[in-house]
């Protein structure tokens, strides 16, 4: 499909239909997901995770429900909004994610910030936690607020308004420039979840506390719609893996658990999920177009967590992973042929970065 | 005791920088010495370090980043003898002006007879750099064009990518040593990691025959290739 084609497809497909956007750097799939799920009925959505224009228009053009839930590039969220005409959008997060195509997280931020106030009969739910949104999202007329768990910070401790050191206090945040957190109408706690004043239980299926705020978020976007929360949290609390994320997966006698891990903040999370046995776990990193061609990134994630584990190194950039894991004090071999990985009775974590992701899904079967 | 210090990595270390520390430090602990490794922040005081790291950035933490070095010690430090490794923004901080936002001229920590304008384009790729007998293998993202003074060596001769200007990389003047190759780009290129270390130390340093050594191999290989 043509791209040049496909933006004015796309108004044509998207006309007359309630339709939720869902962008930032990760948990995007996750969360688009969750709110076609927690919306209930059908709902159009693009479930494999393409998510420009022309993804847009094929996931449009299979089906004539009024709802969309609709996850967006974060590069293609301006030229989208502008042909689309969105309910609610959803900013999850933003940080650094493959620089090489994306060049400065910051200019994203930028570039949020100048389409938004472009939005008419819109809602906004954003990340307050995440300085880079709070200050992309404050130049929509109507947001709301979501206090959700947000650990990585490393790309907001300059203030994205001045540029002076932001301070974050007790999950608080504020620059001497006056720009800080704004008060929230959503919070995460963990088990449950308050939306406007009023507090509701939250049990996911999904691990770690990043879906906790996929999840807050994609119930506070539903209320815009007219979903209870109730309703939403239970019909998302059954979501158990998304398009074959976290999922068991049967290869070779092994049963091996999907992880996608394609940058620093999003592997940081995962890593945290890893239970502190001496288990194997298997990583996987390629360095394609999809994946961002420079793999310094392995240098932002914490791998000092799985010391007492051994790590399996596979793909294409093994040696870079392996070099990386060296420098750690982490035990690893480097795995040349996938058929000299050992055989494990216990399901093994595996870790992979979008293409090898994708190898691993194509090459393994649902248990 | 060996002291590595990178420099705000809050505002410079935008893609994996802060692991030059990191291989510095354990290559030195390789060879037995004893060896810490700190990170000064936003607010911090500068450090007592042998080794001072600078890392890449974006256009307004670097000139953050600018400002929040010139109040400290660090140009007494290094006429004292102190060894920098700058790569990126780091190296266009060091000398004597930089542009960021636009074509301003901003006035850098002026370490060195360097100066630095916007390029035409942005350059995005696998650099290569040919450093003496070695080659130097990483990765480049950036807009800077860079100009030497009379007094400057560059680090090498750029064989692929752009580098300083699209002909040379980096310097070396002195104690300090600058690439445009970002990134942890000592953990793709352990004999530089080496080569700052032994002019620090003091003595030739044998090689380690680590898995770095298969990922330089393997990095040259695929560069020659491509």
């Amino acid at each position: 499909m043509g791209l040049a084609l496909s933006p004015r497809l796309l108004a044509t497909l998207a006309r007359d239909r309630t339709t939720i956007f869902v962008s930032g750097t990760n948990g995007k799939t996750t969360t688009t997901a969750l709110v076609a799920v927690g919306w209930g009925g059908e709902v159009v959505t693009n479930e494999t995770g393409s998510n420009m224009p022309a993804g847009h228009v094929a996931a449009l053009a299979q089906s004539n429900s009024p709802r969309a839930s609709l996850e967006v590039d974060e590069a293609w969220l301006a030229e989208v909004i502008r042909h689309v005409e969105p309910r609610v959008v959803v900013l999850l997060n933003l940080s650094r994610d493959q620089l090489d195509r994306a060049n400065e997280v910051r200019q994203m931020a930028e570039r949020w910030r100048q389409v938004l106030p472009e939005l008419v009969d819109c809602v906004v739910v954003a990340n307050a936690n995440d300085p880079l949104v709070v200050y992309a999202a404050s130049s929509a007329t109507d947001v709301r607020w979501c206090d959700v768990p947000t650990p990585w910070q490393a790309d907001a401790r300059s203030c994205p308004k001045c540029t002076l050191a932001l301070e974050h206090v007790a999950g608080d945040w504020r620059c001497s420039c006056g720009f800080s957190k704004p008060a929230t109408i959503t919070t995460s706690l963990g088990d449950g979840l308050v939306v406007a004043g009023k507090r509701y239980e939250m049990k996911l299926a999904l691990p770690g506390v990043f879906n906790e705020a996929n999840a807050a978020m994609a119930v506070t976007a539903l209320v815009e719609v007219g979903v209870e929360p109730e309703d939403a949290l239970t019909r998302i609390s059954e979501v158990s893996a998304v398009a074959g994320r976290f999922s068991l997966r049967s290869w070779n006698e092994r049963t091996l658990r999907l992880l996608l891990a394609k940058n620093p903040a999003g592997f940081d999370a995962l890593l945290s999920t890893v239970e502190p046995d001496d288990s194997d776990v298997w990583i996987a990193i390629n360095a394609r177009l999809a994946d961002g061609h420079d793999p310094s990134w392995l240098y932002d994630v914490a791998f000092e967590k799985l010391r007492g584990h051994r790590v399996w190194c596979l793909g294409e950039r093994r040696l870079d992973l392996a070099t990386r894991l060296d420098y750690a004090d982490v035990e690893f071999r480097v795995v040349d042929d996938v058929n000299e990985l050992p055989r494990e009775q216990r399901p093994v974590e595996l870790f992979a970065n979008y293409t090898a992701f994708s190898e691993w899904l194509a090459r393994s079967v649902p248990c | 005791m060996l002291t590595i210090a990178n420099l705000v990595p809050d505002l410079l270390g935008t893609y994996g920088d802060g692991g030059n520390g990191l291989v510095l430090a354990q290559r030195a602990r390789g060879r037995g010495e004893e060896t810490l490794l700190v990170s000064m922040e936003l607010g911090d005081e500068l450090p007592d370090a042998s080794i001072y790291l600078l890392g890449g950035g974006e256009d307004g933490p670097q000139r953050l980043a600018c400002d929040v070095l010139a109040r400290t010690s660090l140009a007494s430090r290094v006429a004292d003898g102190a060894t920098v490794l700058a790569v990126c923004a780091g190296l266009q901080i060091l000398g004597l002006t930089f542009s960021v936002e636009g074509d301003d001229q901003y006035a850098g920590l002026g370490l060195c007879d360097v100066t630095t304008t916007r390029g035409a384009s942005r350059s995005v790729g696998e650099l290569r750099v040919r450093v003496g007998e070695r080659l130097l293998v990483g990765f480049e993202n950036h807009g800077g064009r860079t100009t030497l003074g009379a007094g400057v060596a560059p680090l090498g001769r750029v064989e692929h990518g752009r580098g300083n200007d699209g002909t040379s990389d980096g310097f070396r003047t002195g104690t300090l040593w600058a690439t445009y190759a970002h990134g942890p780009v000592l953990a793709q290129n352990p004999w530089f990691a080496d080569a700052i270390l032994a002019s620090v130390l003091g003595y030739e340093l044998e090689p380690m025959g680590t898995v770095a050594d298969l990922l330089y191999e393997e990095r040259c290989n695929s560069l020659t290739r491509s």
